[in-house]
């Protein structure tokens, strides 16, 4: 049976940590329903867990009456997670390099690094109402397309 | 999360499973290593091996307890890393802080 190459989902969650796990369990949803599992569905996963996370922890301060709205696309072996929240917009050079010296043993401040490791393309912008976008893409492997989808 | 503890001779082994995520695993280890110096012991081994995913808290909370523990004349070491938590710490460059062990017998002995 071939396999349908398109899928899309958008949510719309209040800003509460156990969300993150709905947001999760819609990508994984999604990577099998187009065919496609394993390392690059991992990685994914953690790259949107932390755009989610910065959405509901920097952006909307954990305002559970904010929402963070993520649009999920996968488009012929091309993801596209599009994560916007409804807070005031931050400096990306103001975001240190984790992994220097003087920064590797600072608790925070690694989000916006595991999102750039894992994910190939990686933008900020801002929204209409001032929140922060950010846009990450991903062109997922044939190989690892879980075997039970394939044609 | 899921964690189970226990103590061989003077170290403290500390099992984790499941998800180290903003939210619920982060600070539940913190509590368990925090737990862990009240109870005296500052020999500390993580035992990663049924961690599925750690994020970007999780890790932070991972440095945090491993300055906590340092200040206060401990060390804390990693045991049995999955390749993929292996994978983090090689990108975030902390591989180069923790120990990281293979085996129980080799966490053990690194304390000597």
């Amino acid at each position: 049976m071939p396999v349908n190459p398109s899928r899309h989902a958008h949510l719309v969650l209040s800003s509460r940590f156990e969300n993150i796990e709905i947001a999760e369990r819609s990508l994984v949803d999604l990577c099998g329903q187009a065919g496609f599992s394993g390392d690059d569905c991992y990685w994914l996963v953690t790259a949107l867990r932390e755009a989610a996370a910065n959405a509901i922890r920097h952006g909307n301060r954990q305002d559970p009456e904010k929402s963070v709205l993520i649009d999920l696309r996968i488009h012929d072996g091309e993801v596209l997670i599009r994560v916007e929240d409804e807070g005031e917009g931050f400096d990306i050079d103001a975001i240190p390099d984790p992994t220097e010296p003087d920064y590797l043993l600072r608790p925070s401040g690694r989000g916006i690094f595991y999102m750039r490791q894992f994910m190939t393309g990686v933008t900020f912008s801002r929204s209409p109402g001032g929140g922060t976008v950010v846009e990450m893409t991903r062109r997922l492997e044939p190989e690892t397309r879980s075997s039970g989808n394939e044609e | 999360m899921k964690s189970e503890i226990r103590d061989v001779d003077d170290v403290r082994i500390i099992e984790l499973s499941g998800k180290i995520t903003i939210g619920t695993g982060d600070v539940k280890m913190r509590e368990l290593v925090d737990r862990s110096l009240e109870d005296g012991q500052k020999k500390i081994l993580i035992d990663l091996a049924g961690v599925s995913a750690i994020d970007s808290s999780g890790i932070g909370e991972m440095v945090a307890c491993y300055t906590t523990v340092t200040k206060r004349g401990g060390q804390l070491k990693l045991l049995r890393l999955s390749p993929k938590i292996n994978d983090i710490l090689h990108v975030t460059q902390l591989i180069t802080v923790f120990d990281v062990l293979d085996n129980v017998q080799e966490g053990l002995a690194a304390f000597k």
